[in-house]
């Protein structure tokens, strides 16, 4: 088996078109994870022991399971009970919801690191709960959470392939779609690979600087 | 059909494919701690040569997402000539896969022994062999195991992909059932049901003791 | 449930305290921090509570700023219940909206300052006033200006707190808490976490404070020449309770207790 350098560049332009659409779905899956997270981590820090504990609960049983199975239970349970999705909506919710879980974690770290001294700050000005989040503590947890949400970052893009298997038109789709069409594998795979690696060290890096970028914005050191 | 007879008629199905997925899950497991350790220490190594091979592997497996690296060892090395089974294929990529962010797991935590135990054991003449055996991993292995227990779950996660290449594990039964039954909530669910068993259940707990024990040793517990 | 009908549900009368504990009780489990502390301040008085670890003292303060619940007996400020409010002619556990309200009147300074790191010293006054209070920022900001130039810290109004001495964020952190006009200052610790050549800028400020203005202070600290130099009154608290009060002059020198002869012994010994 040879690598056919003519055939990797004809097909190269449809596979830069699946990589946009591959960071879209990553973008999008990683914007849902980001809010619903947050939501997850307050949550789990109110007086109510009932939200905190079953909310508990969700978010472990979304970190602990395959993400790929709950693609597959979310695309096919839906028509169960009526509601149709496309593979794109249901692989987005599915995304969103397990890594939604593990950015809650996250959050929690970064929080839970704020010094109690600024919650009883907030006490002694006064502030209610949400000027408490909202103004004092989130700032303050984000710095620490940045590496691990730019992990996750990462890592949902990596998981994007995942979503090949209910037929959204992704990075890794295009290649299997390539490679049944042609009987060649090798290079679109292989330009997978190396389209995956390229971003991953480049996200790396941007990350690291970012986080510092973020300290140096909100002047903590 | 209720739930419980679903169960009774399909429950050999699931409990074969949990088989799999737990022979997957060890396999793996082993080949990741072996690849960590090897790697891990190969990252501390002040010889160039050395450490770029460990850097290398450790930053193409995490970089690249763990779908691509399967599909790529299961229908690309056959046309080099390199046929593997199904099952073969599936552990080798997840262990080349968790044993490259295991690496990392074990080079940071030897990192973090203090210094101060590798001039004790320097200034008492031990073999470097002697010093990292007897006094620095038993340390640094205290110190990585609470990320190891989220990366043996990770692991278990990841065995799930290789039902894409065919192998029967919990996953395939749960798709082939799907495909057979539509009964996708029951299907998909109980799949889901046992992993999030397999996860939080048994490997949380064991990994739990397994740090107790290790800290008691330690003296510290 | 304690039975809370003997309380008043305000204080009446000519001479009411600005700070009145009534039969407070404090207690973790089993072990009872406060017991049945009964503790008048008047308006514009200045006490300091001294002691020795563990005998209660950062838990009175505590409780006075909310940030500890109490397990008997009630807190009134300026004559109101703080930490229960009527209800159907009798006093109940406050409500979160009943203490914001409350809470409004009393302010604080803590041992390891607190303030906003991601904000400058400008900014963490303006905070309260602004969010809180609902004044228009150049209200506030004028305001939080006037205050800091009290302190002494107006040119590094823009400085974020990891730019300045530990003197200099008490500093901030009194203009901070001044910024809301409370009735009662409390000061817990305050120049115990400071390099000591520092420790006479916070303490002038709070002198400053003590003999230009009518506030209400209450005091938790180990520096006995400043307790000594601007309290009315010094409380020694031991094992819960207050084992002696009395004017600085009066305790310093003829201490009635055996526990507060040994206490001040030791402390002259360390100092």
């Amino acid at each position: 088996m040879q690598w056919d350098w003519q055939f990797a560049a004809e097909i190269l332009p449809r596979m830069l078109w699946a990589t946009v659409n591959t960071l879209m779905a990553a973008g999008i899956g990683y914007a849902i994870a980001a809010v619903l997270g947050l939501v997850f981590a307050v949550a789990q820090r109110t007086r109510f022991p009932i939200l905190t504990v079953s909310v508990r609960e969700v978010v472990e049983f979304l970190r602990s399971t395959p993400l790929v199975l709950q693609i597959f239970f979310v695309y096919y349970v839906g028509p169960e009970y009526g509601v149709s999705l496309s593979p794109w909506v249901a692989g987005m919710i599915a995304i969103g919801l397990h890594y939604a879980a593990y950015l809650s974690e996250v959050y929690r770290g970064g929080i839970e690191s704020v010094s109690r001294g600024q919650w009883e700050a907030c006490t002694a000005i006064n502030l209610t709960s949400i000027q408490t989040y909202r103004r004092i503590i989130l700032p303050q947890a984000l710095p620490p959470s940045v590496a691990g949400m730019g992990n996750y970052l990462i890592s949902i893009f990596k998981d994007t392939p995942m979503l090949s298997v209910i037929g959204v038109a992704e990075l890794m789709q295009t290649a299997n779609a390539i490679g049944g069409q042609n009987y060649r594998y090798l290079e679109p795979y292989t330009i997978v690979g190396l389209v995956f690696l390229i971003i991953s060290l480049f996200s790396a890096a941007s990350i690291r600087g970012f986080e510092g970028w973020i300290r140096r914005k909100l002047g903590m050191y | 059909m209720t739930y419980i007879s679903f169960l009774s008629d399909n429950g050999d199905r699931f409990i074969d494919g949990t088989i799999v997925t737990a022979l997957q899950f060890l396999c793996s497991l082993a080949l990741a701690t072996v690849l960590a350790h090897l790697f891990g220490l190969m990252l501390l190594s002040h010889t160039l040569v050395i450490k770029s091979v460990a850097v290398v592997y450790v930053e193409f497996f995490r970089g690249t997402s763990l779908l691509v690296q399967l599909f790529w060892l299961f229908y690309v090395l056959p046309l080099f000539g390199i046929t593997m089974d199904p099952f073969f294929t599936g552990f080798l990529a997840v262990g080349l896969n968790l044993g490259a962010y295991g690496a990392q797991l074990v080079h940071g935590a030897i990192k973090s022994v203090p210094r101060g135990q590798w001039e004790a054991s320097y200034a008492l003449s031990m073999s470097p062999a002697k010093r990292m055996l007897r006094i620095i991993i038993p340390q640094a292995i205290v110190i990585m195991l609470p990320a190891w227990g989220n990366l043996i779950i990770e692991l278990l996660k990841s065995t799930a992909l290789v039902a894409l290449i065919a192998v029967p594990d919990l996953m395939f039964e749960a798709r082939q059932l799907n495909s057979s039954t539509y009964l996708s909530t029951w299907t998909f669910g109980t799949a889901l049901i046992i992993y999030y068993v397999f996860a939080r259940f048994l490997i949380t707990p064991l990994m739990r003791s397994l740090e107790l024990v290790m800290s008691r040793r330690m003296g510290r517990s | 449930m304690q039975d809370l009908s003997s309380f008043p549900l305000e204080l009446t009368g000519p001479n009411i305290p600005m700070v009145r504990f009534m039969n407070v009780r404090k207690a973790y489990n089993d072990f009872v921090v406060l017991d049945n502390l009964n503790l008048d301040i008047a308006p514009g008085e200045m006490v300091t509570v001294i002691g020795p670890s563990g005998s209660g003292k950062t838990t009175v303060l505590r409780m006075l700023m909310t940030l500890e619940t109490i397990n008997g007996g009630v807190i009134y400020v300026d004559g109101k219940p703080l930490t229960h409010m009527p209800k159907n002619g009798v006093l109940v556990p406050a409500d979160a909206k009943y203490l914001r309200k409350a809470r409004s009147s009393i302010g604080m300074c803590f041992q390891h300052f607190n303030l906003f790191p991601h904000m400058t010293a400008l900014e963490n006054c303006m905070e309260g006033p602004v969010q809180v209070l609902g004044l228009p920022r150049r209200e506030a900001r004028e305001r939080a200006e006037e205050l800091l130039s009290m302190v002494g810290m107006i040119e590094k109004k823009d400085q974020h707190p990891a730019r300045l001495s530990g003197g200099q964020q008490q500093r901030v952190a009194i203009a901070r808490a001044l910024a809301m006009r409370p009735k009662v200052m409390l000061f817990d610790e305050v120049t115990s976490a400071l390099d000591p050549e520092v420790i006479g800028e916070v303490t002038n400020v709070i002198k400053e404070l003590v003999t230009k203005h009518n506030l209400t202070m209450l005091m938790v600290t180990h520096q006995m020449g400043f307790a000594r130099d601007i309290s009315d009154r010094i409380c020694f608290f031991y094992g819960g309770k207050i084992e002696e009060q009395n004017t600085p002059d009066e305790l310093f020198t003829n201490p009635q207790s055996k526990r507060t002869q040994q206490f001040l012994s030791a402390v002259k010994a360390a100092d």
